[in-house]
């Protein structure tokens, strides 16, 4: 046949319309368009205008458009039936389902807030869900940080004011060498993404830290194959070398650290530890000029960081001081850590070596002016090339919190926070702890709780206890098992609330936390607690309310499903109150609007929590005479103030939206959004661009928006004295003590120097394999790995075990092999992969399904061949034979460490062998069926 | 069978970056929303909840671990992880065009993308064999082979705003690792790419001369022969344990405004 073509239209109609709103298929929140023909979503793709993502979108994104029309969308609110765990359902009108809540609720509410342990998972409107838990009464709530990063969010803020992802970036412009910790493919999503693809097109370095070398590691110019758990030790010895050779940063140490406040050297003194303040509370240190003491703030001042003072008869010395005396230590040296870490000692200092040839001998100068907090102008920048980042690869294990301070302080000795080139917070941070509240635990009836749950503590006397000195919070969070819990502990909550331990609640409220599967450590423990019934036949946990979009695991453990809306049927606002999408030259918040309208018989959850916030007239929700302030979430969005002017959103404010930040209610602000692409963004001037913290261009801009009502300079604690505090209760100091049996472990631990400890080893014995986790990048943070496409992409779920023990045991790929831990034992099909730390193994998380759960059939691969690794970790470690429970979560701040896992790996099989990963549950009877037998979607003609 | 053009006046193509590429398929799920709404039939899923699923995709991620062999007496270095996305390369010697016994599979004359006119598509398969590339896939529930269309329907959009008149992969690529552009104009951004980057053909002794390249990983693990680890970056400041303090009073006076000699 010759050549012929045929005439084609090349400019086909794309859609009717574009609806600008925000993504929510992971927990990025990207920009999205929505292109609609016919009033349906026909194609999602990502918006230019948005500073999350500037126009990409990645898979999950893309995905969405499934989500919409998912066989797991809930359709009504549900009543249980059956026993629990069943699956068997009746559904119910929205008023029915109001009732029976208001009909739980009210009752706890006049007798006893606590009774109530109101938590929420992958929530973006924790600023609105504290709200109502505050108003509720009850102590007892938070959200999923606590089993997910929070030691990284908490070591961050304690030591710098501020952390990575939500509160700071890589300054992608500018660095020059990037360097990931544990980092898998998540956390966050797009922009890592595209800063990657930015700083590699410029030829700059980066060095990937990671057991596992997939996904943003497999593009790393340098890989470093760690043993879990050693990243604090690796660092450490950086930290050394570093020290050892001078490569640090003198000038920004002195200035804009505590590195030489003054620290009481007495070991008798009830001071010991704390730092010499003078008599308005401030930190002192030696004025090189004079050598007298100076308050750290002075101007003029030059802080000496070799300092020491002699004050009646006590020695003080610098942090500095105490830094070296530490890091200086061979201890520290590569060659003492090397084995430990799984890395050749050359390696550590080579990379410290490049650490140190980028920040200094490729530091470069911006030609900008810019006034310090003490009122000394400088006429530039310096920026050093060097960023980092980090998460839950660090974080989720029980010595992670000191790991990811050890990881900050390696960031400031070098000068690289704040500066350009290395890393730079996003509003509203930078923010000194001491801007944040503490927490709140008092609880009366009928009242509201006394402050916001959740904050920071300064020392023992803002942990959460009551008079008898017992946990006043379900989860334990605030007590002196883990003093430090700024997220709570999720994780923690049905253990106890099973246990009766501190006391027993009435009703389990959730929120979009699958905690009878993939969110749970010992699931099949959990789900038994979810069961379990008391000597009177009635629930151990008498009351579970749940609200999910979806059909997931959780739903067949509640008595009452509240039916959430998937997130192009929504409103929401990410919030500057709460957990924003700024960036470092911008403050910037954004909503979801439908922009499609539920096919079901289904309600957004936060207009539900106004909806029965307003049926049992909460205050703060009514007013005086029990009349409702807000009809729905949409309403409390624009017509809440937190404070006069300020409310939920920044942008758009005052009648004629022209106001920014402060400003009073505009009724027409959502349309301001929607017209605006969905979100708002304010610039930060260029002169307050850098050394935020310090830098009063941005102080005052950051008032000027209501971040702050005044300015908050301060310095970066590389001592972090409120850990001393708790120390030094532990010695016998004050009148708040710990329990005896934790005196030791709060002195060993609770070092405000970081330090490196092995976790907890107790029952390991035999356990000798590392066993870790990861989420493919199509489907982390996701709320519905069920997705048509997505699960094409990954539908199964091999544990990967590296050459070495892939031969040892005589493994093949698509073999089945049991792996055990002192908690459990699961028999899961292995695929080798080589490039693995070769004593770790890991599989994809979340992957694997209960029968029966989010529409699948029950024989999809990911109920016969897919796994949970939870079933290995238990939310407590073994009996040490002392008789109390000992939590698996990290001693400061009560962090889940997932990452602790230690496993045996041996061969059950060929692939003949067995037919379904084990352990293998009864299939849960499905509220929603399943989904069709095809899909052809294409809306338009 | 059916005929080539002799030439095209331009050879539109992608050019992948495998340096950067993470592997997130973000390209993949945008490229199947794109032509499930769009060119022809829709990319159909077949038992998309069960046990068995499978769709049409007109590109998708494979990845390959790589073990770089040892070099003397030193252990081998780290094995390595490559994503490799695959689509039509819209071959100018495209071996599933003249197989076809219809005419429905063409490449276009003005720029060189291969389509396959589903109209004229007897399903018959014959060109998702030829391929060397495994990149063409029959839709079960159209009938019909589908493709990497380039998305000949956005390239030319007049609807769309012109910077979205790329392919919808390089518009959502995160990480930036796909460009688009005329491979024939040796003065393109993407032949300047691949002059600069030496990408490559893929499988280049069949024969069909790809119009897509590929850019290779650049090498990887070369730090520690590449830097000395000892001087000068990392000598000590001192050697003995006092000295630390006496290099840091020194290395203090030297900053601006730090003498103790103005003490007043």
């Amino acid at each position: 046949m010759t050549h012929q073509q045929p005439i084609i239209d090349t400019s086909p109609k794309v859609s009717d319309e574009v609806r600008q709103t925000t993504c929510y298929m992971c927990a990025c929140r990207c920009g999205i368009n929505v292109h609609m023909k016919d009033g349906k979503v026909a194609y999602i793709e990502g918006n230019r205008d948005h500073p999350v993502n500037k126009g990409v979108l990645c898979a999950k994104g893309s995905a969405g458009i499934m989500q919409v029309n998912a066989p797991s969308r809930l359709k009504a609110p549900l009543k249980r039936v059956g026993p629990r765990g069943s699956g068997e359902f009746e559904e119910i009108s929205w008023d029915e389902a109001l009732e029976i809540a208001a009909s739980r609720l009210e009752p706890i509410r006049k007798d006893n807030p606590e009774k109530l342990a109101f938590f929420t998972g992958r929530d973006q409107s924790q600023s609105f869900t504290s709200f109502w838990a505050q108003n509720f009464g009850t102590c007892n709530y938070a959200a999923h940080g606590g089993f997910c990063s929070v030691n990284m969010a908490t070591a961050g803020i304690y030591t710098m004011g501020g952390a990575f992802w939500e509160f700071g970036q890589p300054d992608w412009d500018y660095t020059k060498l990037f360097m990931l910790f544990g980092v898998a493919e998540d956390h966050d999503s797009n922009p890592i993404k595209a800063g990657l693809g930015k700083i590699k097109a410029r030829g700059a370095k980066v060095i990937g830290v990671n057991p596992i070398r997939s996904g943003y590691n497999a593009i790393a110019d340098e890989w470093v194959g760690i043993t879990p758990g050693t990243d604090g030790l690796f660092i450490l010895s950086m930290v050394h070398c570093l020290m050892k050779a001078g490569k640090i940063d003198l000038e920004y140490l002195g200035q804009f650290t505590n590195a030489p406040v003054l620290v009481n050297q007495d070991p008798d003194s009830p001071d010991h530890g704390l730092f010499l303040r003078d008599d308005h509370g401030a930190p002192l240190v030696i004025n090189r000029k004079t050598g007298k003491l100076a308050p750290f703030d002075m101007h003029g001042v030059r802080p000496d960081l070799g300092g020491s003072f002699e004050l009646d008869g006590i020695t003080h010395v610098s942090v500095f001081q105490l830094m070296a005396q530490r890091y200086l230590s061979d201890d520290y040296a590569p060659e003492a850590v090397a084995e430990r870490c799984g890395i050749p000692a050359k390696r550590i200092r080579a990379i410290a070596a490049e650490l140190a040839r980028v920040a200094f001998d490729e530091a470069f100068e911006l030609d900008q002016e810019w006034t310090d907090f003490r009122g000394e102008k400088h006429d530039k920048m310096i920026g050093r090339p060097v960023a980092m980042h980090s998460m839950r690869g660090v974080s989720a294990h029980a010595n992670g919190f000191q790991t990811c301070r050890a990881l900050h302080v390696l960031q400031i000795i070098l000068g690289t926070v704040e500066v350009p080139g290395g890393f730079r917070f996003k509003p509203p941070y930078p923010k000194p702890v001491e801007a944040h509240p503490a927490p709140h635990c008092r609880v009366a009836p009928n009242k509201p709780l006394d402050g916001p749950h959740l904050g920071f503590v300064h020392g023992p006397e803002h942990l959460a206890l009551k008079n008898d000195g017992t946990a006043a919070r379900i989860d334990k969070a605030f007590t002196w098992e883990n003093p430090m819990s700024s997220h709570g502990l999720m994780h923690m909550v049905i253990s106890n609330a099973h246990a009766g331990d501190p006391y027993k609640i009435d009703t389990l409220f959730m929120y979009m936390a699958n905690m009878s599967w993939n969110s749970s450590m010992n699931t099949r423990g959990v789900m038994e607690m979810l069961t379990d019934k008391d000597e009177n036949g009635d629930y151990v946990i008498p009351n579970i309310i749940y609200s999910d979009a979806y059909s997931s695991e959780m739903v067949a453990y509640a008595d009452l499903v509240l039916p959430d809306t998937t997130y192009l049927e929504r409103h929401d606002c990410i919030s500057l109150l709460d957990r924003p999408i700024c960036e470092a030259d911008g403050a910037a918040d954004a909503i979801r609007w439908p922009v499609i309208e539920p096919d079901r018989d289904v309600r957004g959850f936060q207009t539900v929590l106004v909806q029965l916030a307003n049926k049992m007239k909460l205050p703060g929700f009514t007013d005086e005479n029990g009349n409702a302030k807000w009809q729905d979430y949409a309403d409390y969005i624009v017509n809440h103030e937190r404070k006069p002017g300020i409310g939920p959103l920044a942008g758009f404010r005052g009648k004629d939206g022209d106001k920014v930040g402060r400003g009073e209610v505009n009724p027409d602000q959502l349309d301001k959004y929607i017209e605006n692409g969905g979100f708002f963004v304010e610039h930060i001037p260029t002169e307050a661009s850098y050394y935020k913290p310090w830098n009063m261009a941005y102080q005052d801009w950051a008032v000027g928006m209501g971040i702050f009502d005044s300015p908050q300079p301060y310095l970066f604690q590389l001592y972090v004295e409120p850990m001393r505090k708790f120390q030094l209760a532990a010695e016998g100091h004050g009148e708040r003590q710990p329990p005896e049996h934790l005196r030791e472990r709060i002195k060993d631990t609770m070092d405000p120097l970081p330090i490196w400890y092995e976790t907890d080893q107790t029952g390991n014995e035999g356990y000798t394999v590392n066993a870790l986790t990861q989420r493919p990048m199509a489907m982390y943070h996701s709320w519905g790995t069920q997705n048509a496409w997505l699960r094409q992409l990954h539908g199964r779920n091999p544990l990967y075990v590296p050459t070495k023990l892939m031969r040892e045991n005589q493994l093949q790929d698509g073999d089945w092999a049991k792996v055990s831990s002192p908690h459990g034992e699961i028999t899961v099909p292995v695929m080798e992969m080589a490039a693995l730390n070769d004593n770790t193994v890991w599989t994809w998380n979340a992957i694997g399904k209960r029968k029966g759960a989010w529409a699948l059939e029950e024989d999809a691969p990911e109920a016969t061949k897919g796994f949970l690794l939870n079933h290995l970790i238990h939310e407590l470690l073994p009996s040490k034979g002392d008789g109390m429970r000992w939590a698996n979560s990290d001693p400061i701040t009560g962090q889940a460490a997932w990452f602790d896992l230690k496993v045996k790996i041996e061969k059950a099989g060929t692939p003949a062998d067995l037919e379904e990963s084990q352990p293998v549950f009864s299939a849960i009877k499905s509220p929603v069926g399943t989904g069709p037998e095809e899909l052809k979607w294409k809306v338009g003609k | 069978m059916t005929e080539l053009p002799n030439a095209t006046d331009r050879k539109m193509g992608l050019v992948i970056d495998l340096d950067t590429c993470v592997g997130c398929h973000a390209c993949v799920i945008s490229c199947k929303g794109w032509n499930t709404e769009n060119y022809g039939a829709p990319l159909s899923d077949q038992d998309p909840y069960g046990s068995d699923p499978s769709g049409t995709f007109l590109n998708r991620v494979h990845s390959f671990e790589v073990q770089p062999s040892a070099c003397g007496s030193e252990p081998a270095p780290a094995a390595q992880l490559i994503h490799f996305p695959k689509s039509c390369l819209h071959c100018e010697d495209a071996p599933c065009v003249t197989v076809c016994p219809t005419g429905a599979s063409y490449k276009r004359v003005e720029d060189g993308i291969v389509l396959v006119n589903e109209s004229d598509c007897i399903g018959c398969g014959l060109c998702a064999w030829s391929c060397p590339y495994g990149a063409r896939e029959l839709d079960l529930a159209a009938g019909v082979m589908k493709k990497c269309t380039l998305c000949v329907d956005r390239i030319y959009n007049e609807n769309l705003p012109e910077e979205d008149r790329i392919p919808s992969c390089v518009r959502t690529c995160p990480a930036g690792a796909r460009h688009f552009g005329d491979l024939g104009d040796p003065d393109s951004d993407v032949s300047k790419l691949v002059a600069e980057r030496e990408g490559m053909d893929l499988m280049p002794e069949m024969g069909t001369k790809p119009v897509n390249k590929y850019l290779p990983p650049r090498p990887k693990d070369q730090m520690e022969d590449q830097i000395d680890i000892l001087a000068p970056l990392l000598a000590p400041v001192a050697e003995e344990a006092g000295g630390f303090l006496g290099w840091l009073d020194k290395a203090l006076d030297k900053l601006p405004g730090n003498s103790t000699e103005g003490a007043n």
